[in-house]
């Protein structure tokens, strides 16, 4: 009898650990992984962090070492991409020609970034930040003190712009928003991440929209300068846009699966095809805790999605019903966020923060806890954790009390 | 090399070569240990790599402090020789030691 092959496209944390996962769920076939880029799978989260900041080398950031793939005997296909996909004859067609057969195939191709169509956007300067190459390109443009413009304040631009201040240069970052992280946290913790990022030295632009990339004057095949609609320049040595991300969804769509605002599956990370799974940023899922289905772009997500995924390639399936948690590092504070807050009509917050650099922000949706964003609170984020697993809500009036320690909220 | 034992929550024993300077979480991570799931990728930021060190060598390791201590007050079952193990950087004195997998994290 022939071997069975299952295939896995995209060799970042989602395909990585699926690979992992199948090992450990017994899949005695082969395991081939195919990835555009021209490493081994490495810790995307960072690239924004300790990478920029010079901390960590590329090298140290491998999700696991070569000699471990080698040992579970998956292969990798590297700076390989994967044109099409055939599913009446079980094939994938390489961007290079070489035609490769799949028994069980994996999709785990991610998020790409969103790019600025405007007026000089393929201008030398003008940065994104999504791959490790992306950040080497921005370091060897980093040499004495730079004007740095970053385009967009969500959580990559704010800790690319921390970790750039770190360094220091002189950063700026303009938000067409009124505030920064608008799309993803409560009025109140934006106002302490601007006050944050501000106290750093990091000049925050809000409510403006930019409106062209100007080439320079003595090199007019790079830009020197952001222009904004209302008529506002800002010089800019460096300019890195980092304003969200699209899944990619055009193999799936193309092999005539359903897709809708990512690649569309169920909760045991299953396509419509039988043979085909899918797992990570580039997934629409269902979350039977949440009620809901959503496409998430987070670590934690892609790695319990993927040991679903695997567990459907072995035929014993796991049910993906995760709550969602994410964590940001910026200057010396470390958000991390427990659950999710989409809904919320209540915030409650433990600590002020309006001063210091501490607090909690619990949100509420029918008097029911959804989320919470921490900030330098692990202890808090630790506990949240628990009470969204166990459903608990405490009482508004303890959550805000910092004479109650949060450990008595498991308690009853 | 250093070995670095592991003993899950029914005690089965893993033994890995862990090369000084990784943390007794990659040592897991890269032998396919169960257990250790490091969703944070070793930032201390999740908690999924709790393990009990061998009272013996708490000297050598050290004890938790800053966000680790007080991540680690809020895990299942602490024990005075809690650690995330991300935390943990192996040197040579550390051969022969022994962690323990808690059974939350299976
Ligand atoms: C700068 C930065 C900071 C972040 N910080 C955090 C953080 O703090 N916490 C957190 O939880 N998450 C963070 N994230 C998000 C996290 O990195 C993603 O959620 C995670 O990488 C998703 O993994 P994935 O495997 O699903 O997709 P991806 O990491 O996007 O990987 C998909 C891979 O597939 C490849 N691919 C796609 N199509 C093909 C094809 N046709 N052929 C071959 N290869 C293909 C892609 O090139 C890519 O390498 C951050 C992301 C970035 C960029
Ligand atoms: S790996 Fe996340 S805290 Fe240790």
């Amino acid at each position: 009898m022939t071997q069975s092959t299952c295939v896995i496209i995209g060799a970042s944390h989602a395909g990585a650990h699926l690979a992992a996962c199948l090992r450990q769920q017994k899949w005695a076939g082969r395991i081939i992984v195919i990835g555009d880029d021209d490493r081994l799978p490495y810790h995307r989260p960072p690239l924004s962090k300790a990478l920029l900041a010079g901390k960590q080398s590329i090298d140290q950031l491998l999700i696991r070492p070569e000699s471990f793939y080698q040992k579970q005997n998956i292969e990798f296909m590297l700076n390989r991409k994967v044109a099409r996909i055939n599913r009446t004859d079980k094939t994938l067609q390489l961007a290079d020609g070489e035609t490769l057969a799949y028994d069980k195939l994996a999709l785990c191709t991610g998020a790409r970034v969103r790019r600025l169509d405007i007026c000089g956007a393929e201008l030398k300067g003008v940065h994104y930040l999504r791959h490790y190459r992306d950040v080497e390109n921005i370091k060897t443009n980093l040499d004495g003190q730079r004007n740095i413009v970053i385009v967009g304040g969500g959580y990559i631009g704010l800790e690319t712009a921390a970790s750039l201040r770190q360094l220091g240069h002189k950063v700026t970052v303009i938000e067409a928003a009124y505030r920064v992280l608008q799309r993803v946290t409560a009025p109140e913790v934006s106002t302490f991440f601007q006050r944050v990022h501000q106290e750093q030295g990091i000049q925050l632009v809000l409510d403006k929209q930019v409106a062209e990339f100007v080439a320079a004057k003595d090199d007019p095949t790079r830009s020197d300068r952001v222009l904004c609609t209302d008529g506002s320049l800002y010089p800019a040595d460096l300019i890195i846009v980092g304003i969200g991300v699209r899944p990619n969804v055009e193999l799936a769509e193309q092999a005539g699966l359903k897709t809708a605002n990512g690649i569309w599956v169920n909760e045991f990370a299953q396509t419509e095809d039988p043979d085909i799974v899918a797992a990570g940023d580039c997934t629409n899922h269902p979350n039977a805790l949440l009620n809901t289905r959503l496409r998430l772009e987070s670590v934690p997500n892609a790695m319990e999605q993927a040991k679903s995924a695997a567990a459907s390639i072995c035929e014993q399936p796991i049910q993906y019903a995760a709550h969602p948690w994410f964590w940001s590092d910026q200057c010396d504070i470390k958000l991390q966020i427990a659950g999710f807050n989409n809904g919320y009509d209540e915030v409650v917050l433990r600590g002020d923060p309006g001063v210091g650099r501490s607090f909690v922000a619990w949100y509420l949706k029918q008097n029911k806890l959804i989320a919470a964003d921490c900030i330098n609170r692990p202890k808090e984020f630790m506990i949240t954790k628990q009470l969204l697993a166990k459903q608990i809500t405490p009482e508004k009036h303890l959550l805000s009390d910092e004479s109650v320690d949060p450990k008595r909220f498991l308690e009853n | 090399m250093p070995l670095i034992k592991y003993i899950d929550h029914s005690g089965g024993e893993y033994e890995a070569d862990v090369d000084v300077g990784k943390t007794v979480m990659d040592g897991a991570m890269d032998n396919m240990i169960d257990g250790i799931l490091a969703e944070c990728g070793g930032c201390c930021s999740c908690a999924t790599c709790h393990v009990y060190v061998d009272e013996k060598f708490i000297p050598v390791t050290g004890t938790a402090d800053g966000m680790e201590k007080e991540m680690l007050t809020a895990v299942n079952e602490p024990k005075d020789n809690s650690r995330l193990s991300c935390q943990i950087f192996v040197t040579e004195e550390m051969d022969g030691m022994t962690v323990r997998i808690p059974e939350s994290q299976y």
